[in-house]
């Protein structure tokens, strides 16, 4: 069966991000970028499938500018197949994507997507749940574990208060949580490889989809800072802070 | 212009989610009413009706929507929905789960996780696990939105709304429950307790967490986990604080051997007053935490759990 993974480029998560001062969104040239860790949890799910010989092929897509080439070499370099790259230098929301990647599924046809369960830029955590409803598959989110049994899927998915086990008809679309998986390194030789696999370059256009953003960006701040704190001698005079001045025990 | 809220509940009773949930409808001003799908679910009507601020309660009381399955639950909401100006859930595993799904069917961006209502169609939200926050303005015509409910007071329960049934729409055969393993605990829900006692890779084992059990026993707390406690297997993986766990805003966050690393902050810095204890002194959390102690937590936690006692 083929499996479909998509990744996204995002400002690397040990960066400490800085607001732009005129309010319209974040410092990004010059900023270390890398792969959403849960997409690297994705696409690792899916090399893994293959490695127990579950999946024959898996195709990796992107959509943004120029460089998320290097985020599907990325994925190359773990053990993708090919990757389909769909070039704009537009704001994308969640539905803007998930259309994007219905068409691309609706030609690709694989059996199962993966996609991470949120970017750790815009904290949304919607794409999977919207490609779902537009494809009217089922859906796994938050993804802890996964077996194909009997032509189905069996997700194990993390929710408040504890885990839940479903059923999914297949195709179906899958976001991944944390404990997934843990995702490997590339190895050099693989990195090697990975820039001679092949890349087809789209546009939205070629989709005949309309990403036009459904919400305005007002403005973006810098959240309300926390007064300085103070260290405490011991754990009486901490009692004794608790208690009389700040009144919380 | 009205609104409807989705309850979260387990068939027996709304959970507290859904309360500050309302409060957020409440502040876009008009009527809300309340949405409650499930099987033999009357109690959490009856429970529902009584929240002030709600109008009216939808009852759907059928076995496709036992499990408040995503593939049911969408089509459903996005039907009732053309008849409101804002649909709103809570921003929790359930509301994250179904609401994305019926923004699509409704072809609207979901607003996920605001913390302010600013008009009719402008919020704030985090970005960049709560380092920035966007306000912004929604151009469609149903507002989806999942609203985070640390950020919203809980709603009171002295409301009389009238319940009409629903129609459902039937099982979408996409998809079906197998089991569910709950993480039983005695103490409060993290995401309600007043103060946690939260635990990092300090901790050093799985055993350890009785130290900070005590102590949560002594306030009344919830005990909660670092990424890194949790990845270690020290704890289950629902005490996760964080960007990608649970986010807090207790009167008391305790955080005994973690970091403070951005995915944690992103979690708890809305608390109230953050007590850092950390052998550590450079550590970042000790940054943000109002008190800090500075020293070997299998030392300073056994005391202050005795020194609560006087």
């Amino acid at each position: 069966m083929k499996v479909l993974v998509a990744v996204k480029r995002v400002i690397d998560y040990n960066v400490k991000i800085r607001v732009k001062t005129d309010g319209s969104g974040i410092e990004t040239s010059n900023v270390k970028m890398s792969m959403n860790p849960f997409d690297e949890i994705a696409v690792e799910e899916a090399i893994r499938l293959k490695e127990a010989g579950r999946v024959n092929e898996i195709v990796v897509v992107s959509i943004g500018a120029q460089q998320c080439q290097e985020t599907l070499r990325t994925a190359f370099a773990m053990g993708a197949d090919r990757g389909i790259h769909v070039l704009t230098e537009k704001t994308l929301e969640p539905l803007a994507v998930s259309k994007l990647l219905k068409e691309i599924v609706q030609i690709e046809n694989p059996d199962l997507v993966v996609l991470g369960k949120q970017a750790i830029d815009d904290d949304s955590n919607q794409c999977a749940q919207i490609l779902a409803g537009l494809l009217d598959w089922g859906q796994g989110t938050f993804a802890s574990r996964l077996d194909l049994v009997d032509g189905k899927i069996e997700v194990t998915r993390e929710v408040d208060g504890g885990l839940e086990t479903l059923w999914l008809a297949m195709p179906a679309i899958i976001s991944t949580d944390l404990r997934l998986n843990e995702p490997r390194y590339a190895s050099l030789p693989n990195i090697m490889k990975a820039k001679k696999k092949p890349i087809d370059q789209k546009t939205p256009e070629d989709y005949g989809v309309d990403i036009t953003p459904r919400l305005d960006i007002l403005k973006v701040e810098n959240p309300p800072s926390r007064a300085a704190g103070i260290k405490v001698a011991n754990v009486n005079e901490l009692v004794t802070k608790l208690r009389d001045e700040a009144g919380v025990i | 212009m009205s609104s409807l809220i989705i309850a979260e509940h387990d068939n027996v009773e709304i959970k507290p989610s859904t309360l500050n949930t309302v409060t957020a409808a409440t502040a876009l001003g008009d009527s809300a009413d309340l949405l409650v799908a499930g099987k033999d679910c009357g109690a959490v009507a009856e429970h529902g009706a009584k929240i002030s601020g709600i109008r009216r309660v939808w009852l759907i009381d059928k076995p496709e929507y036992e499990h408040q399955l995503a593939e049911s639950m969408a089509p459903l909401i996005a039907d009732i929905a053309r008849n409101y100006s804002h649909v709103l859930a809570p921003s929790s595993t359930f509301g994250k789960n179904i609401l994305p799904r019926a923004a699509a069917l409704l072809d609207v961006q979901q607003i996920s996780d605001i913390v302010a209502v600013e008009s009719d169609d402008r919020f704030v939200r985090p970005i960049y696990a709560g380092n920035a926050m966007a306000t912004v303005r929604s151009t469609d015509s149903v507002k989806v939105i999942t609203v985070r409910t640390t950020a919203f007071k809980a709603a009171e329960m002295t409301g009389t709304a009238t319940q009409e049934t629903y129609p459902g729409k039937g099982d979408s055969k996409l998809s079906g429950f197998l089991k569910r393993e709950s993480s039983k605990s005695e103490r409060p829900e993290l995401t309600a307790a007043k103060v946690i006692v939260s635990g990092g890779r300090g901790m050093q084992n799985g055993e350890n967490f009785v130290l900070l059990e005590a102590l949560a026993d002594k306030l009344g707390a919830a005990v909660g986990a670092s990424r890194a406690a949790v990845d270690a297997g020290f704890v289950p993986n629902d005490y996760q604080v964080g960007q990608t766990g649970k986010i807090v805003a207790p009167e008391l966050y305790i955080a005994v051997g973690i970091s403070g690393a951005i995915q944690h902050l992103a979690g708890m810095k809305d608390s109230k007053v953050i007590v850092a204890i950390n052998k550590d002194e450079d550590a970042p959390i000790f940054q943000i935490a109002d008190y800090g102690v500075v020293g070997d937590l299998f030392k300073v936690v056994p005391e202050l759990t005795e020194a609560l006692d006087k």
